[in-house]
């Protein structure tokens, strides 16, 4: 019992991170109908940023996210404008799928270069404190991480609801066609879309850095678990993609104290083909054409 | 088949089966061995992702399931060193009939979630590699009894072992182009919904092509298992592997019956030399990116179709 609600603990708080990069993920696909392959490889770029950062000048991983965001956002949008925009094919969805791997290849040949294939991790001193509550120990640092995702998740949801270019990515995300009508620039959208996205892999890969050691192959094992939550929230759907988050992170957290952690990754692969064969579209597939 | 597909079919292999009796020094003939692997290895993802126009992004697990069954198998002895070859095709049925149920699952969905299902699939085979020590070794990896084959025709057997697979994957390739599967296939490719309208078996032919082409890749893995005499989870289910098989079939052109071994006789040499030139795994990695973009972006369609497009 006392194991279990360990594990819950845990898993909500993992949880509240992995909504944070898998909201931008399933933001991309809901604007731009494309399954970004590079959003681990984003998360971990962010974390090796947030590594120089503290070792070379101190800045506190939190703080730095102050740095890696605006960053990311802007390697979004450029990686949007150099390789995603180009493609005029007809099979547009297939290629920039493939288009995206290569970006996440990319980018881990970059890391693998600047800081070679060690394993990393972000320890300002704060990273093993923890509180005891009720017998129960919370995690300082994850509890923090969690707190900072739930507020880049109000962020990103006030940015959707409240401003322009929000009203104008969900307008893209329910009609694309419509939206282009009523004098949305799609391109414009698309590349921003994408920015937001990447920024949010940004915020969370800062403090990813503070949770788990990481190498530039990182990405691989990231990827396949956002992927799951992406398509168990819906894709396209930013409030699934959360409540998704959510269940995998506490699902794979008991089953990693209740059974052993190389079954955790393994939960991952049985939900994803359990959502497939049951509701194909995920949990809020019914909203799933378009709706946030 | 035409006649002249045939005397085309005929004169490549036996030109490829003449080459190691001529060329003297070793390493030609080992860049040939891993050209024809990866002409193999493309035309049988050319099945699922071109034919059928399925991106699977999982292949490298298919090809790791082969290698790790002969590296499980011949662990200690290879008998006259034929044994591991002879084992191939029960491992090719085996893997063909294993993945079906995946298969089923995987292929309900469509061009995004497909390659969504395929390449977690990959991912958690790898991860299962490294975590299951007792089958796999974990990443210690599993050594491979060697060949009892004499040192200076040493490469030959796994050389025309590779070619025979190419063989059967572009056998299997026409077999199936030029059969009602093939018609099927392409009514699959270019609109599945009116294809199923109007009754075509989608599921049928979309699960036959993905057992052949996941049967031929294991098999490949297996013949490079026994060359390569020692595997780990990381070389042998390899997200290259997968990337070099996607790349190959775009390069050359998917849907097409020569195209993939074309892609694989350009990028394969070009591979060994940037890993030789630049030595560091690293820059290879961002040479392979660089390339990958530049064919998506420049060569969405790849060399043949734009050269007959052109014509």
């Amino acid at each position: 019992m006392q194991l279990a609600a360990q594990a819950i603990i845990l898993g909500v708080l993992t949880g509240g991170v992995y909504a944070l990069m898998a909201s931008g993920q399933t933001l991309i696909f809901g604007v731009m109908k494309v399954v970004n392959l590079a959003q681990g490889a984003f998360v971990v770029l962010s974390a090796y940023l947030t590594f120089s950062l503290f070792t070379g000048f101190g800045v506190d991983p939190f703080l730095a996210i102050l740095i890696t965001t605006p960053a990311m956002f802007g390697l979004g949008v450029a990686v949007h404008w150099l390789v995603l925009r180009p493609l005029k094919h007809e099979d547009v969805g297939q290629l920039s799928l493939l288009v995206t791997f290569a970006v996440a290849l990319g980018v881990e040949g970059v890391l693998a270069l600047a800081y070679e294939t060690t394993y990393r991790s972000v320890q300002p001193g704060y990273e093993n404190r923890s509180w005891t509550v009720a017998g129960l120990q919370i995690s300082e640092v994850r509890l923090y991480a969690f707190g900072l995702s739930a507020v880049m998740l109000a962020a990103l949801y006030l940015i959707l609801e409240r401003t322009r270019l929000g009203m104008a990515i969900r307008a893209t995300v329910q009609n694309p066609t419509s939206a282009r009508l009523l004098g949305v620039s799609s391109e414009r959208v698309a590349a921003l879309g994408f920015g937001l996205g990447a920024a949010t892999a940004a915020a969370a890969g800062s403090v990813y850095g503070l949770l788990y050691p990481f190498n530039p192959g990182s990405h691989y094992d990231l990827i396949s678990r956002l992927l799951t939550i992406v398509v168990l929230g819906g894709m396209g759907s930013v409030g699934g993609a959360v409540v998704a988050a959510m269940i995998m992170g506490v699902g794979s957290s008991i089953v990693a104290a209740l059974a052993s952690p190389i079954w955790s990754d393994f939960t991952f692969f049985v939900v994803l083909l359990a959502v497939l064969l049951i509701r194909p579209r995920g949990l809020f597939g019914a909203r799933a054409r378009g709706a946030l | 088949m035409t006649p002249a597909g045939a005397v085309r079919g005929a004169a490549f292999f036996g030109a490829l089966c003449v080459v190691p009796l001529l060329v003297g020094p070793q390493w030609v003939l080992n860049l040939l061995i891993f050209t024809v692997m990866y002409a193999g290895l493309a035309s049988a993802w050319n099945l699922v992702g071109g034919y059928a126009g399925y991106p699977s992004l999982g292949h490298a697990a298919f090809f790791g399931f082969g290698a790790y069954a002969v590296a499980i198998i011949f662990e200690n002895d290879v008998g006259d060193g034929y044994a591991p070859f002879r084992t191939l095709p029960i491992i090719g049925l085996v893997v063909a009939v294993a993945v079906l149920p995946v298969a089923w699952i995987a292929m309900r969905t469509r061009a995004d979630v497909f390659a969504i299902v395929t390449i977690t699939l990959l991912f958690i085979a790898q991860t299962l590699a490294f975590n299951l020590r007792s089958v796999t070794g974990g990443a210690q990896g599993r050594s491979i009894a060697p060949a009892p084959f004499p040192v200076e025709t040493y490469d030959r057997p796994f050389y025309y072992a590779m070619l025979a697979l190419l063989a059967l994957a572009m056998l299997l390739s026409v077999a199936i182009r030029d059969s009602k599967a093939g018609l099927s296939l392409a009514a699959v490719r270019s609109d599945e919904d009116k294809a199923h309208g109007v009754g075509v078996h989608v599921t049928g032919v979309k699960l036959l092509v993905f057992a052949v082409s996941a049967g031929i890749t294991a098999m490949i893995g297996g013949v490079w298992a026994y060359y390569v005499g020692f595997i780990y989870p990381q070389f042998a289910i390899d997200p290259l592997v997968t990337i070099g098989m996607v790349l190959m079939c775009f390069l050359g052109g998917r849907a097409t019956l020569w195209g993939p071994v074309l892609g694989a006789a350009i990028l394969v040499p070009a591979q060994q030399f940037l890993a030789y030139r630049l030595g560091a795994s690293q820059l290879y990695l961002l040479g392979y990116a660089a390339v990958f973009l530049i064919i998506m972006v420049l060569l969405p369609r790849g060399i043949l179709p734009t050269l007959r497009r052109a014509r």
